[in-house]
């Protein structure tokens, strides 16, 4: 335990913005979550595993001496395919069944990618240097690294990109008629296997730019997939499928709690809390509903 | 009737008989009790309950490090235990072993029931996949909190007490064997006779449909949390049996193990056959004797080759082994069945 938070308020300012700045990364991949949900009724566990393959890739990039900023344009398009790949193989199975079916078959494929990472790019924690320099505010009292900085205005340029394109496209459209009803959108003569096909490979892609970031701004480790699967996870259950702001807003305030949790705990104590406010909040959540004798569904 | 006895006698006397006749698989057979322990306590919440959760690996390390912890801090200071590292600065007597690992067990399978009763109320009003992702959390958690205390061990681990210098060699193979056996005889003797009464007939009317349940005027929280508790008691006691028998107890990779154990009971229930009393036996005597006879083979790739078991069986095999079993011939199963209906089945087919 540890209160210098609350004896220096620069260091809350500097949580705060931090905090943020990584919320709006998780928001991203949760909306990748939602997305996946909300069309194709299934949990992804595997979700973690992509963001972390992504980030693979924008390193990958930078070891070969580009710039691994690159990688965000490069990741996404790499991790469509394998997202469709994944789809092809697996997930159109677990579509139409039990959520439980999914979770065990993606917490299967979660296994499999972080071995086959851990083989092809060994156990280490890398990062992939963007060189971007730091800010210095507030009299150098908070200190913000550009990378920070830049991969949240990559990650809300990715969401606006997308709301847009879900909104005017052909294809973004057949997307939400299935998300509204798969069976009215087949009579309708949309094609819902080529669509769950898409969205999985978008949801993919968003979690291919989200890794390319993470492995910019922070470290990535073969074993690091769960934790960013269970941010999501709890950031889509407290904003709620389809409500953009909601998720913008609980991935930062998600982001703002890990950074306190890590300055007032300790860094050994950080994922703990992650998983730890997710029983809670689906503790809390379990108890409102329960006055009105309903349950999460 | 008389059938089950003697496969019962069989079963009993091959598995005293074990160790003698396979004495270089000691170790192999304890571990195999331990899942069998396992995967049975795993099916009373997802087979028989419809709960499907990851984190009965909650209540097994929980076990292990409260038996071990007991063991040592009975005689010896446990901070300077943890921090001596496996160095033998203290020594257990042999009485003070058997002693201590006997209120080990009772505590390692005593403290995480009561655990389970005081969580029980809170976790168990979710359903469905949200129970699944809240368990799959809790036994996250625990296993990353566990690992930053310092009087049991943190980063570092934990040796458990070695085993004292009695009856040679061969004897600490021995105790294990049949203090696992033990467990194994008494989960399933308990499991069975819950099987058998009306409890388990809740169980499956919770699973089916828990709103009717409730309508019927069934208090099914009450038994929910009992269930619980059950599978907790027996999950402590193999946990408690595993860290001796490891003699290392780790907080991710051997307590709280989420990405092995934790996932082995859910196979091992699911390839036997959720919802029967046999399948969690045989799913667990199945997937280990695969798992010890392939995993040497797979030099590494082990994690590779379970990624895809777990796809697999859960993809193309969901009944199980004695789901399949069932449907292949359903006589056995005390089911009547058409003969003129199977037939129009078969050239259906």
């Amino acid at each position: 335990m540890d209160f210098m938070v609350f004896q220096y308020p620069m260091i809350s300012v500097q949580a705060c913005l931090d905090g943020i700045l990584l919320g709006i990364l998780f928001a991203l991949i949760a909306y990748g979550m939602a997305l996946q949900w909300g069309v194709m009724n299934i949990i992804n566990i595997a979700q973690g595993d992509l963001v972390i393959l992504g980030g693979y890739i924008a390193y990958f990039m930078y070891l070969y001496g580009i710039h691994p900023a690159w990688g965000v344009i490069v990741a996404p398009i790499i991790m469509y395919f394998v997202g469709v790949g994944l789809y092809k193989l697996v997930i159109n199975k677990v579509v139409d069944r039990d959520l439980f079916i999914s979770i065990l078959a993606t917490f299967g494929i979660s296994i499999l990618f972080m071995q086959l990472m851990n083989f092809a790019f060994g156990a280490d924690v890398v990062l992939a240097n963007s060189g971007y320099g730091t800010t210095f505010l507030f009299d150098s009292a908070v200190v913000l690294p550009n990378s920070k900085i830049f991969s949240a205005f990559i990650s809300i340029l990715f969401a606006i990109c997308l709301v847009i394109y879900m909104k005017k496209s052909k294809l973004g459209r057949a997307i939400r008629a299935t998300a509204q009803n798969s069976r009215a959108a087949k009579i309708l003569g949309v094609d819902t296997e080529k669509v769950y096909a898409a969205t999985f490979g978008i949801n993919a892609a968003l979690c291919g730019v989200a890794g390319a970031l993470i492995s910019i701004t922070f470290t990535i480790h073969p074993y690091m997939g769960l934790p960013y699967t269970i941010r999501s996870f709890m950031i889509v259950i407290v904003a709620g499928l389809g409500n953009l702001p909601g998720v913008a807003l609980s991935g930062m305030g998600l982001g703002v709690f890990e950074e306190f949790a890590d300055y007032i705990l300790g860094t050994e104590f950080r994922i703990g809390a992650v998983f730890l406010l997710l029983v809670l909040i689906l503790v809390y959540r379990r108890f409102k509903l329960s006055r009105k004798r309903e349950y999460l569904k | 009737m008389n059938k089950n006895l003697i496969l019962y006698t069989a079963i009993l006397i091959f598995g005293l008989a074990a160790p003698f006749v396979f004495p270089a698989f000691k170790v192999q057979l304890s571990i195999l009790c331990v899942l069998i322990v396992l995967a049975l306590t795993w099916n009373i919440q997802g087979g028989e309950m419809g709960y499907n959760t990851f984190g009965n690996i909650l209540f097994y390390g929980l076990g292990m490090y409260l038996c071990a912890s007991v063991q040592v801090g009975m005689f010896f200071p446990l901070a300077e235990w943890t921090e001596s590292g496996g160095e033998k600065t203290f020594v257990h007597t042999p009485a003070q072993f058997f002693q201590g690992m006997a209120v080990g067990l009772v505590v390692a399978a005593v403290v995480p029931t009561i655990v389970a009763g005081l969580i029980g109320y809170s976790i168990l009003g979710l359903r469905g996949h949200y129970f699944a992702i809240c368990t799959l959390g809790l036994g996250v958690a625990a296993g990353e909190i566990s690992g930053g205390i310092e009087i049991i061990g943190a980063g570092q681990g934990f040796t458990t007490p070695p085993f004292p210098d009695v009856g040679g060699l061969e004897s600490r193979g021995e105790f294990f064997y049949f203090l696992s056996f033990m467990a194994v005889v008494l989960t399933f003797i308990t499991v069975k006779s819950i099987y058998s009464t009306r409890f388990k007939l809740i169980l499956n009317a919770i699973r089916d449909n828990e709103d009717k349940a409730e309508a019927m005027g069934i208090q099914t929280m009450k038994y929910k949390i009992i269930g619980w508790m059950i599978s907790a008691f027996f999950c402590g006691l193999a946990g408690g049996i595993m860290g001796g028998l490891v003699g290392y107890i780790d907080s991710t990779d051997v307590a709280f193990d989420g990405r092995e154990m934790g996932v082995f009971m859910v196979l091992m229930a699911i390839l036997g056959g959720k919802g029967t009393l046999w399948g969690p036996v045989i799913g667990a005597t199945v997937f280990h004797i695969f798992k010890e006879g392939f995993w040497t083979f797979f030099l590494g790739w082990q994690y590779v080759a379970l990624g895809v078991l777990i796809v697999v069986i859960v993809i193309y095999f969901p009944e199980g082994i004695m789901g399949w079993l069932r449907e292949k011939y359903p006589e056995r199963f005390g089911e009547v069945v058409d003969e003129a209906d199977r037939k129009a089945q078969v050239e259906l087919k």
